[in-house]
């Protein structure tokens, strides 16, 4: 559907890399001390790490070393005496106190990384902890126009897949690549300091490691998303045989459904062996190419060593036994940011999706008239009320400072109202209708013709540009749309429970509404009975949108949860259209009692819901072709009465 | 279980087994390597410091081309010594590392080729039993949750099967040849490895085990906490009729707490298995050095060894927590197997008959039937049902939901067997049928109608694939499908989309009816097939069928009076039994339930017309 909100949400690629990413960081402001002490603990493992490994050259060199050799070692005279005293105790002291040195450097690492990990998890949690719930919130101000044109899935997506990719930013990413860095950086110094020409050999190899990284990691991934598209054309047909495997047994399609399957298989295969083994055969690279790593600087090294006219070449089998352990050091960190920069990018495509749901405009509500509970005296005067009455009375400031109350009394008025979903296709033309207090105003006609959104209009879950309807005399579009909607309790086709008690569910109508409350509603909806033979009653817990009750049972309880509400205006919108004809009557004395006294706009499928009706509006196509009351319609002979008669006329 | 992923190997064999194979001589390889290099460090610090060698040494001498051994204590290393050495090791180090490669990438895409094949042949065995399934096993998993089972599970059980094939050897092997060349290397600081391995082991082991129970209360609670946006999203329109916002995010919140809390208790144990661990190989380093260090002191070896053993010590640890970790994640993809294994060792209760009769005319005897959903003859559906149905005749079905009217004529074909009693198609126990045959002579459109992805003309040909164009037409027609299907743009090749969504449901329905119909089937079932078409069309409907085949019987279930007064014969079904069989005027005025029903329809129940 084409759309601001279509475009903005369907975004795959990361487009704003930066600005995405500085935006997930600045989630964690309120941590920066906590922060800056991560990305010490970073730095302190990372320099103690390096630290320790180069503590075993001037070790191993300090022991090797006969009491005449010129060699230099830790820089420190006492500890330099000690290894090159030619008594066997020096050089165990000497031994003993590198050990030490190295171990002590190694709890430190330890105790840090512990530290560092501890304080990131808190961080990390209450960090998603706050995406979420700010996710939630500003997705439930989203204007109804989102949720019908966005898929659910697609919403879910969100919460699922793209927020536990931002954990993984923050959680792994952004620590691992400070430390990979640090590292990467830490070793380079070291060993230019030690071997400049060394360390150019090594700067050239990981430049062909890079090169080598980035061609087959390009390669796999365009087969992966080879695969991934394999992967979704499989499930579908999984799925959809699968849901319609019924159907494929009653036409005896069984065989034909497994061939086609097992095409659709083998080209899964296919694909997804290609994307495989380009991954699998990452991993032995890397793996073998420190081996050439090792193999070419121990040649080069030795060849220096005997070539050149060093002082002492000795010196030069340390810087090699280092060299070769850095090794080690350094291609770990580049393989991790190489697997690392997968991952951020698609954090940060995650991301973006997250942030354009946030930056949806949330529904705009200029509305400044509230609703009120109301105390009337009998000439009419009206005044505001703490607590419930029973009666309510809109509340109307002015701009000059004064308020002024109308008794909420559910006359409801349609002015010439026009209206689409989209710009250019009217799905009401002219529409003018009145409902006074107390009326019960019905809809009918066929599916497209606009009889939802008429009620979709009177809750304000759409927005007619200009105030062409009026709920007592006030511009809707004045009234706070919360407030509105409070005064209104809707009754849908599709029932929607929530998980929780059989209570909590009716007294989700009016959160206030006592026990005794709302077993009153379910009686007065008929639905008492049935709740009584429930295993526990009242507390009987529903899940998965009522899973375990029957269609009329649940359209009870939304019915008993719209009388707890017990508002004046009351829409229902094709409520007992999956109900058969017989469940229907048990309904309909329930439905009878909830819409007495109330203004009341009723959608049905079935015309004898309607009949009674005060007034019967026939839409087509979006415009009232005929109104009236039952006897008057049927008296027209025309679109109604066709409709009515329809099977003695026709069967 | 290693069993049972084997099975799923099958014509995979030979690429797992050379996987094994090469994994295994890869790792052989890296063991060795080691060994080369402590060679080149070794003979680069006897060079350096003047002494006599300590231990043989052969080389290939690069100017004579002749290999050469030097004993121990005999001879000293000059630079050409060095030179020969480094270059003998270098190049053995690297022609190693390109076998290790070869094998390591070889083994990789064999790997991938039998994961592959696995995941194939797991989906396939998947599909074709579920394609195979009586209704009852359908019912009994559930549609989503076979659909999860033939995705999800057999994706956790894939990538369970390419870790052991790529690992269950290579960790255990790298320990196995790392721990024997440390022995043979230097026996005396090998001892340490016995120590630490089976530290490292415990350390993991325990940890994994409480750690676990954690993580699968962090995801259940995460699980809620989806449940809860899934909810909103689905009711986002009671949400908000009901300004229930505040409501939903507060209860939302908690949710979200409810996850960070479980989330942080896991985490806080977990962080600790790197400390742990890391612990254990310092330990073990710090022992090295200290034991190699005190040799080298005392010249008893160069420090080219002590640096081989600590790459074996850090070889050997690795593979000791790479086995740990197989261990968990095949204990976490256990039960995906498991999942798929329910569903393969799940025969389909319903067996096919002997009998290669056909249906020859459309007669049905129900013989005193009893059926339950559950096979027990406690909780019956449908009870003691006798009913004869004349081939050619047309009999109408009323009752409430649940009374049992898609119970009943879903026992024809035989979707479900009854629990007692029998059912005669054409005088034959449809027991004796094949279900092929006996499928092909009764057709009959499911209350859940399904389209599947694919033009209008695929999906009709689903009734006979070798309908010619006058027949789709004549089928349509009698449908009342072919008007709005020219009027579509593309007809015929009009692309319905995944599960037909671009067509209404009315629309829908008459499509499903004309499949039906294009099977020529002795016997038509509408089972509540017209309830989003109006009454107009639905009695143009049953007029076609009539004209479109005379002899062919009939039964229609229906909410609606008017759909079913014109039968030859209504059953009224209540509450599993047969509460009556009549016509139309017959009921009329005897029957309590038929009256009732009539009368509330009478008030003015003409259901709208979906989308005419």
């Amino acid at each position: 559907m084409p759309g601001p909100n279509r475009r903005a949400m369907g975004a795959q690629k990361p487009k704003n890399l930066k600005g995405t990413m500085f935006r997930l960081i600045s989630y964690l402001k309120p941590y920066k001390g906590r922060m800056i002490a991560v990305i010490l603990c970073i730095i302190t493992q990372s320099i103690a790490n390096i630290f320790a490994t180069s503590l075993l050259d001037p070790l191993l060199k300090g022991l090797a070393a006969t009491a005449d050799s010129d060699v230099s070692l830790t820089g420190i005279a006492a500890l330099d005496n000690l290894a090159l005293s030619p008594d066997i105790g020096n050089k165990m002291s000497y031994l003993f106190i590198m050990v030490a040195l190295i171990a002590a450097i190694y709890i430190v690492v330890l105790a840090v990384n512990y530290a560092l990990n501890r304080i990131l998890i808190g961080i990390s949690t209450s960090t998603m902890k706050k995406l979420r719930t700010d996710l939630f919130q500003h997705m439930q101000q989203l204007p109804i126009k989102v949720f019908d044109t966005t898929t659910h899935g697609e919403l879910m997506t969100r919460y699922t897949n793209d927020i536990d990719m931002m954990n993984e930013f923050i959680a792994r990413c952004i620590p691992q690549f400070i430390s990979s860095t640090i590292t990467i950086t830490g070793v380079f110094v070291i060993m230019f300091i030690k071997s400049w020409e060394l360390s150019l050999v090594m700067v050239g190899m990981l430049v062909l490691m890079f090169l080598i990284v980035k061609f087959i990691g390009g390669r796999s991934k365009t087969n992966f998303v080879a695969q991934q598209a394999a992967v979704g054309k499989l499930n579908g047909y999984i799925e959809e045989m699968t849901e319609g495997q019924k159907v494929v047994k009653a036409f005896n399609h069984e065989d034909k459904s497994i061939a086609e399957f097992a095409k659709i298989n083998t080209h899964w295969q296919e694909v997804s062996t290609r994307a495989n083994s380009y991954a699998n055969i990452m991993g032995p690279i890397m793996n073998n190419l420190s081996h050439f790593f090792y193999a070419g600087i121990a040649v080069i090294g030795a060849v220096i060593a005997v070539t050149t006219t060093r002082k002492n070449p000795l010196d030069y089998v340390g810087i090699i036994a280092v060299f070769l352990l850095y090794i080690r050091n350094i291609t770990m960190p580049i393989q991790q940011i190489a697997q690392q920069i997968n991952l951020l990018f698609m954090a940060v495509a995650g991301g973006e999706r997250v942030f354009a749901l946030m930056d949806t405009p949330v529904e705009v509500d200029d509305g400044y008239v509230t609703l009120v509970y109301a105390n009337i005296d009998e000439e009419g005067n009206i005044t505001e009320s703490e607590t419930r009455t029973g009666r309510w009375a809109w509340k109307h400031p002015h701009t000059d400072g004064t308020v002024t109350y109308t008794e909420l009394k559910g006359d409801v008025r349609f002015e010439n109202v026009t209206f689409g979903y989209e710009e250019n296709k009217t799905v009401l033309h002219n529409v003018s209708l009145f409902a006074h207090p107390g009326q019960k105003i019905a809809f009918v006609g066929s599916t497209g013709a606009g009889k939802t959104t008429i009620t979709n209009l009177i809750n304000r879950f759409y927005d007619v540009p200009d105030g062409k309807i009026r709920y007592d005399g006030i511009n809707i579009n004045k009234i706070k749309k919360a407030d509105l909607r409070r005064s209104l309790a809707m009754v849908l086709q599709d029932t929607h429970l929530f998980t929780g008690t059989v209570m909590d569910n009716i007294r989700y109508g009016r959160l206030d509404a006592t026990d005794e409350e709302c077993i009153e509603a379910a009686k007065s909806a008929n639905a008492h009975q049935f709740i009584m033979h429930l295993p526990e009653g009242y507390q009987t817990m529903l899940t998965r949108d009522g899973e375990n009750l029957s269609q009329g049972q649940r359209q009870l309880l939304a019915i008993a949860r719209a009388a707890v509400a017990d508002p004046p205006v009351l829409i229902l919108d094709e409520a007992t259209s999956s109900i058969d004809t017989r469940t229907e009557w048990l309904i309909e004395k329930g439905m009878d009692a909830l819409m007495e006294g109330r203004t009341t706009f009723v959608i049905a499928h079935r015309l004898s819901t309607v009949r009674n009706s005060d007034a019967i509006m026939v839409l087509e196509h979006g415009v009232i072709i005929e109104r009236g009351n039952h006897d008057d319609l049927i008296k027209q002979r025309g679109k109604y009465y066709q409709l009515y008669t329809g099977m003695f006329e026709l069967s | 279980m290693i069993r049972k992923l084997l099975k799923g190997a099958k014509g995979y064999a030979v690429p797992s087994i050379f996987t094994v194979v090469l994994v295994m001589l890869e790792t052989a390889l890296e063991v060795f390597l080691p060994l080369f290099m402590s060679s080149i460090l070794n003979t680069m610090q006897l060079f350096a410091s003047g002494e006599a060698l300590t231990s043989n040494l052969i080389y290939l001498d690069f100017s004579t081309g002749e290999i050469v051994t030097k004993l121990a204590g005999t001879a000293f290393v000059d630079s050409a010594i060095l030179l020969n050495t480094v270059y003998t090791y270098g190049i053995l180090m690297i022609i190693s590392a390109i076998l290790s490669l070869t094998f390591g990438a070889l083994a990789g895409h064999l790997c991938a080729v039998a994961g592959a094949g696995f995941s194939k042949n797991m989906r396939g065995y998947l599909f074709e039993k579920i394609q195979s399934f009586s209704f009852a096993n359908v019912d009994k998993f559930s549609t989503a949750s076979l659909v999860t089972r033939s995705t999800t599970d057999v994706n956790y059980a894939q990538q369970s099967f390419m870790m052991i094939i790529r690992t269950v050897v290579r960790a255990p092997a790298m320990l196995i040849f790392s721990t024997i060349m440390a022995f043979i290397n230097q026996p005396d600081m090998a001892w340490v490895f016995i120590v630490a391995i089976p530290a490292l082991g415990l350390v993991m082991g325990l940890l994994a085990t409480r750690v676990h129970p954690l993580f699968k209360s962090m995801f259940k609670k995460y699980d809620a906490m989806n449940a809860s946006v899934q909810e909103d999203l689905v009711a986002i329109r009671v949400v908000k009729a009901f300004v229930r916002e505040d409501y939903e995010e507060h209860k939302y919140r908690q949710a979200t707490e409810d996850v960070r809390q479980a989330q942080l208790k896991a985490e806080k144990l977990m962080i600790l298995m790197n400390p742990l661990t890391s612990s254990i190989m310092y330990g073990t380093i710090v022992a090295l050095l200290l034991i190699g260090g005190a040799d080298i002191a005392n010249g008893k070896i160069q420090s080219g060894t002590l640096t081989a053993m600590m790459s074996y010590c850090t070889q050997i640890l690795m593979s000791v927590m790479m086995i740990c970790f197989i261990a968990v994640q095949l204990v976490m993809s256990r039960a995906s197997i498991d999942r798929i294994y329910e569903v393969l060792e799940t025969e389909s209760d319903i067996k096919d008959g002997q009998n290669d009769k056909t249906v020859g005319s459309g007669s049905i005897d129900f013989v005193n039937v009893d059926f339950s959903y559950s096979n027990n003859g406690e909780n019956l559906t449908l009870e003691n049902i006798d009913l004869h149905i004349a081939s050619g005749e047309t009999v109408g079905i009323i009752g409430g939901t649940g009374v049992g009217k898609s119970s009943l004529v879903q026992l024809i074909p035989r979707f479900y067997d009854v629990y007692d009693g029998q059912i005669l198609v054409d005088g034959t126990d449809v027991r004796d049928y094949s279900l092929f045959n006996l499928r092909e002579g009764v057709s009959m459109v499911l209350q859940k109608n399904v389209l599947f992805s694919g033009t209008i003309r695929e999906n009709l040909l689903w009734g006979n694939e070798n309908a010619t164009q006058e027949e789709i037409e004549a089928a349509c027609k009698a449908a009342c499908a072919h008007d709005f299907i020219t009027s579509f743009p593309d007809g015929y090749e009009t692309d319905l989309g995944q599960g037909g969504v671009n067509v209404s449901g009315g629309q829908k329905q008459r499509l499903c009816i004309a499949r039906a119909l294009l099977k020529k089937p002795k016997i038509m079932i509408l089972d509540d097939s017209t309830s989003a078409v109006d009454t107009a069309t639905d009695a143009q409907i049953r007029k076609g069928l009539k004209e479109l085949s005379k002899d062919m019987t009939t039964i229609i279930i229906a909410q609606r009076i008017s759909s079913v007064e014109n039968c030859d014969k209504i059953v009224v079904l209540d509450n599993g039994k047969i509460n009556a069989i009549g016509t139309h005027e017959k009921l009329l005025k005897t029957n309590s339930i038929y009256q009732e029903v009539y009368n509330s329809q009478q008030k003015g129940t003409v259901e709208q017309g979906g989308d005419n």
